[in-house]
């Protein structure tokens, strides 16, 4: 009977051991959370210090700084961006689905070699399209323009790839029900299984309105007078340390992030299945 | 029966379902990735575009170039060395006892990749500014090391903090991976191995890594192309400037302050082209090494 006490030691130092790893990566965010409640001033000229991480004088000017530095431009920061995650999330929930949909249910000639893009083009990265695209915003004149933004990711390879997962588990029994009561194709795909797919939907809402919120590079290119920012865009244009930048930076970061902290624990959940469909079932 | 028209039938339908791809498709990849490859052939001058053939590709044969290719490249496979092996571990930890605990565990992890990386980025430079009170600065001198400006120091502990970042927005989403892949093996197989007395270190070498090679394959390439790709953590850490003797310039880097900053479009496009040849080539051969197509091929 001596393996337990060993099991018991091993079972202790992996407590150990991934405690203070947690500790760790929390780390970077509780100072985040305690730097937004003091002066930015301090923040520039000594960074995070040990006294940072003391919740002890901390104070709401920086809050009041959201509201007043600069007419309260990090509001129409935060509404662009709640604006272009939101058409964003929505069209491509429908355009991706739409797409899956045919994907999935129909043998047509092609239907290999879609799926095939589809699967490739979900590794593609966007920084490596970035110039093409810059040109071809300019000559449809999408340039400095919310559609600019969303449009070149409204048909997400990604999603569909996950939504075709979700409908080839669906009983087939459904659409030839559909097709006996003579409804069209497409009122099969809008009147029975869209019905059907809120977990689905909901997975890819989350995970696409948090890639949408955080997107960072094209925004960057596409977006230039500082009143069309998103949020991303915006706080980088505070990296420079004249006025009273670090006081809107610090708290304006943690206004970005919080919401999509809180939204995580209540739907953890439905990130991982968003993640978790891509490339690793089976 | 009426609404048997034409664009009804079990013909076309399909090709309306499809449609919204294949149009964001040509649109958005394709006449991109052409149009980068005409491009890296011409010098595009505001109102004139002049045939100049190789000459862009020659021009990639500069010092700058070869830091960004190099910087690129040791950046990706320091990540792979690092993300694959700590998140497999931490996953196979994060699979046996109180689940309770390791959804906990798992969730913390997880949370960093949450954060914008412009936000990310402000709290690591914060974090080491050049203050000797900064935290970074109080915990060095603790070894007796003098206060330091961190993102100054050359190219090594450029590459170390770039590296500390990846690690830090990383590891979590990879421990969902491997996590994922974990649940697809059999418990009879362990069992089996308990049976035959094997120690913990054979079961993982024996069962679980092999086991987890389809995870591993699609990790290793997700990370090809997020390594060769990277550019957003050094453009946020050297806030957009040239970091010093560019110890933080990646390829997407150089393609960025060569055609959006400087105007170079023909040869911005060339380095485009660079890379995309470098990954596709990279992550082909990869998974057709590891029969990763047969596989589909079967399935």
């Amino acid at each position: 009977m001596n393996g337990k006490p060993h099991i018991k030691a091993k079972s202790i130092a992996k407590h150990v051991l991934l405690i203070a790893l947690c500790l760790l990566y929390l780390l970077p965010l509780y100072s985040l959370a305690l730097a937004s409640f003091r002066p930015g001033r301090d923040l520039l000229r000594y960074g995070i210090t040990l006294k940072t991480l003391i919740p002890t004088d901390l104070n709401l000017e920086n809050f009041k700084g959201l509201f007043t530095i600069r007419d309260g431009i990090y509001f129409t920061w935060y509404g662009n961006s709640l604006v272009i995650m939101l058409i964003q999330t929505v069209l491509a929930l429908f355009f991706s689905s739409f797409v899956a949909y045919g994907l999935s249910v129909y043998r047509f000639k092609g239907r290999k070699v879609v799926t095939t893009m589809v699967i490739f083009l979900m590794l593609v990265p966007m920084q490596i399209l970035i110039l093409p695209l810059y040109k071809l915003m300019i000559s449809v004149n999408l340039m400095d323009r919310f559609l600019g933004v969303f449009l070149p990711m409204v048909v997400s390879p990604f999603a569909i790839f996950f939504f075709k997962q979700y409908i080839e588990g669906l009983p087939h029994d459904l659409i030839d029900a559909g097709r006996v009561d003579g409804l069209s194709e497409y009122a099969i795909f809008f009147r029975i299984i869209v019905p059907i797919m809120p977990p689905a939907f909901s997975a890819m809402a989350i995970f696409m309105s948090m890639q949408s919120w955080n997107n960072f590079l094209w925004p960057l290119i596409v977006l230039r007078s500082g009143n069309k920012f998103t949020l991303p865009i915006g706080l980088n244009t505070l990296l420079t340390p004249y006025g009273n930048n670090y006081d809107l930076l610090i708290m304006g970061s943690l206004g970005a992030t919080l919401p999509i902290i809180v939204v995580f624990i209540f739907f953890q959940r439905y990130f991982i299945a968003g993640l978790t469909s891509g490339g690793v079932k089976g | 029966m009426s609404n048997r028209s034409p664009v009804n039938s079990m013909k076309i339908a399909p090709y309306v379902f499809i449609l919204p791809f294949v149009l964001s498709f040509f649109m958005f990849y394709l006449y991109p990735i052409i149009s980068t490859f005409v491009m890296s052939f011409q010098q595009v001058y505001p109102g004139q575009v002049d045939f100049i053939g190789w000459s862009n590709y020659g021009k990639l044969n500069n010092p700058e170039f070869k830091v960004a290719l190099h910087n690129s490249f040791r950046y990706t496979v320091y990540t792979i060395a690092l993300l694959i092996p700590i998140p497999l571990l931490l996953s196979v930890l994060l699979n046996t006892g109180n689940r309770t605990y390791n959804s906990l565990y798992r969730s913390i992890l997880y949370v960093p990749s949450l954060v914008s990386i412009v936000v990310a980025g402000t709290i690591m430079r914060l974090l080491l500014a050049s203050s000797p009170r900064s935290i970074v600065n109080v915990i060095a001198a603790l070894f007796g090391a003098e206060p330091r400006q961190w993102l100054l120091g050359g190219p090594t502990q450029a590459m170390v903090l770039l590296l500390i970042l990846a690690l830090w927005r990383w590891v979590g989403v990879n421990i969902i991976y491997f996590l994922s892949g974990l649940q697809n093996i059999p418990d009879e197989l362990y069992e089996a191995a308990d049976i035959d007395g094997a120690s913990g270190l054979q079961k993982l070498w024996r069962i679980t890594i092999p086991l987890l090679k389809r995870t591993t394959i699609f990790v290793t390439t997700i990370s090809i192309f997020g390594g060769f790709a990277m550019f957003e953590e050094s453009f946020i850490l050297w806030a957009g400037k040239p970091s010093p003797n560019n110890v933080g310039l990646t390829i997407v880097g150089h393609l960025y302050n060569k055609g959006f900053q400087e105007g170079e479009m023909g040869m911005a496009s060339a380095i485009g082209i660079v890379l995309l040849i470098i990954v596709f080539t990279l992550s082909v051969s990869l998974l057709k090494f590891f029969g990763f197509f047969d596989e589909e091929g079967r399935r």
